[in-house]
């Protein structure tokens, strides 16, 4: 497959969507609304559950089924009241010393007017900020679509997978073929998803996501005990930690992301 | 204001008599009279974008400049079509070697840690030198106790570097909130225009955040969120001034009051 068949079926209709997972892999799950601001945004579904007896929070990017939960999950595109949903959630996981698992999948976060008036580059800028200094693991899974910065507001974490289909760029192949040909159609938008390197198999090989989880999705409750298994050794790898190690861990993981040339002659030594 | 004199003898040498037209009230004035002005329109106020040795020179005490981590230059790791040629262009026509300079300073006799995006460098996309020049000022900055003042102006994150360059955001997250942990103070300085990745991150992080008059400041481009919303936006909509009257910067203060602004506010924190 190809990036752009990569793309098509990473938002082919049918595919499990944020809660699939979240029902599939949690017991006991209550789920917690509000950002105790403005709203509920349910575009970011979150809560407390059990993973194999571990008590977490979770925090799931819904994008929906059909077109009432669709339109009820506003198709995945968070607006600011859904990242600080999610980073209220965040922090409290932090208080009560659990983890928090995320499932990433949307295109990109809501760009309406009402978004940029309650401050989307805001509350994304502080979710990143406040997600980098968290003093209790996150695991993020990205399960289809991991859409610029509107997905890494929920996946600066520890531990980032990626599902085998799963794409994750820095802006939408359609935007990018429309900067940099005029036109966005289906040739120009195969060649942007090309030129972006946006599959599981990139992701990967730059090291923005740990691990490639096989899908299955006819058999799902299996793939998902599989993906169980998985972040259940992720948090308690990462549980053995200190706070403070924990932090280290994640600022290392992404302090290492650049590649330039550097004079070493013209560095200002500190 | 010598130092003005002396960027109108390094951009415009011969003639100071030369013409320059406002882009938004088409008032007419010699260069000599705009940079007087610290590149603000006399008649109606708009302000010029500036390149980041020119705001250097505005913001800094005289000779006070000395920059940090030069030597850093963009790789064409993806062989994104025409990523190498944009590079080679933009180092020529601004002589610099990516979209920031960071280095410290003194802002009214307060050492700072300064770093100025220049949007005339592939309009300051984000990419790995940004990244890597704005993060290791960070941890410079929190190694030896020094505030951030940062002059923000960007397009986003750079997509010739794919995944890497939304990366980026993260990766100097986590350096400011090392700051911020540390008890210093940053201020962010947003100039026009702050979009995309970097307002969806280090532009909204400041302790303080102050804004120039009119800046554009916003996350998704004007013309993507009249496609979402369907609708005509306000004129002002994701201005400066939109900002300051929905609670998302402290003060938008122009251009010659900027210097003086940030020394009382490095003041007020001296013992930080």
């Amino acid at each position: 497959m190809d990036s752009y068949e990569k793309l098509k079926t990473a938002r082919k209709n049918g595919r499990p969507t944020g809660l699939a997972y979240v029902n599939e892999i949690f017991d006991k799950q209550i789920e917690l609304h509000g950002d105790r601001r403005f709203s509920d945004d349910q575009a970011i579904v979150g809560g407390v559950a059990y993973i194999d007896k571990r008590p977490v929070t979770y925090l799931a990017m819904e994008k929906g089924v059909d077109l009432q939960t669709r339109m009820l999950h506003n198709f995945g595109c968070p607006k600011p009241e859904g990242y600080r949903k999610a980073l209220r959630l965040m922090q409290q996981a932090e208080k009560f010393h659990r983890p928090v698992i995320c499932f990433v999948d949307t295109l990109g976060a809501y760009p309406g007017a009402d978004a940029e008036e309650r401050g989307q580059g805001q509350a994304i800028a502080e979710s990143i900020m406040e997600m980098m200094g968290l003093r209790t693991p996150v695991v993020s899974v990205v399960i289809g679509e991991g859409g610029s910065g509107g997905a890494l507001a929920l996946a600066s974490a520890n531990r980032v997978f990626i599902l085998e289909n799963a794409v994750y760029s820095v802006i939408s192949p359609e935007g990018c073929a429309s900067i940099l040909w005029k036109e966005a159609s289906p040739e120009n938008v195969a060649r942007a998803a090309d030129c972006l390197h946006i599959t599981a198999d990139d992701m990967k090989e730059f090291g923005v996501a740990e691990a490639i989880i096989p899908e299955d999705f006819d058999r799902f409750p299996k793939m998902c005990k599989n993906m169980r298994n998985l972040l259940v050794a992720a948090i308690d790898e990462l549980s053995a930690l200190s706070p403070d190690e924990i932090v280290a861990q994640r600022y290392d993981r992404f302090r290492k992301f650049g590649i330039f040339e550097e004079n070493a002659k013209k560095h200002h030594k500190k | 204001m010598s130092l003005i004199n002396d960027i109108i003898e390094k951009v415009a040498p011969p003639s100071k008599s030369q013409m320059v037209t406002c882009k938004k009230c088409n008032h007419e004035d010699s260069m000599y009279a705009l940079f007087k002005n610290d590149c603000v329109c006399p008649n109606c106020g708009f302000h010029f974008r500036l390149t980041a040795r020119e705001r250097i020179d505005l913001t800094t005490d005289k000779r006070s400049f000395h920059e940090l981590d030069t030597g850093l230059t963009s790789k064409d790791f993806l062989s994104f079509p025409s990523y190498q040629e944009k590079l080679e262009k933009a180092q020529a026509s601004t002589k610099e070697e990516d979209a920031v300079v960071t280095g410290i300073a003194s802002i009214g006799g307060h050492a700072v840690a300064l770093f100025v995006m220049n949007s005339k460098f592939i309009m300051a996309s984000m990419g790995s030198v940004v990244g890597e020049k704005i993060t290791r000022l960070f941890e410079y900055a929190t190694e030896h106790r020094l505030p951030v003042v940062g002059f923000t102006a960007s397009g986003g994150a750079r997509m010739q570097e794919g995944i890497i360059s939304l990366m980026q955001m993260a990766k100097i997250s986590g350096a400011v909130k090392a700051h911020s942990n540390a008890g210093l103070l940053y201020i962010t300085v947003l100039t026009d225009p702050t979009t995309g990745g970097v307002t969806a991150s280090f532009a909204m992080q400041g302790d303080i955040i102050l804004a120039e008059p009119r800046a554009l400041v916003g996350f998704a481009g004007r013309r993507v969120v009249e496609q979402t919303t369907k609708s005509q936006l306000p004129d002002n909509f994701q201005s400066a001034e939109f900002l300051l009257a929905h609670g998302f910067v402290d003060a938008i203060v122009p251009r010659g009051e900027l210097r003086d602004t940030l020394i009382e506010l490095l003041d007020i924190h001296k013992h930080a």
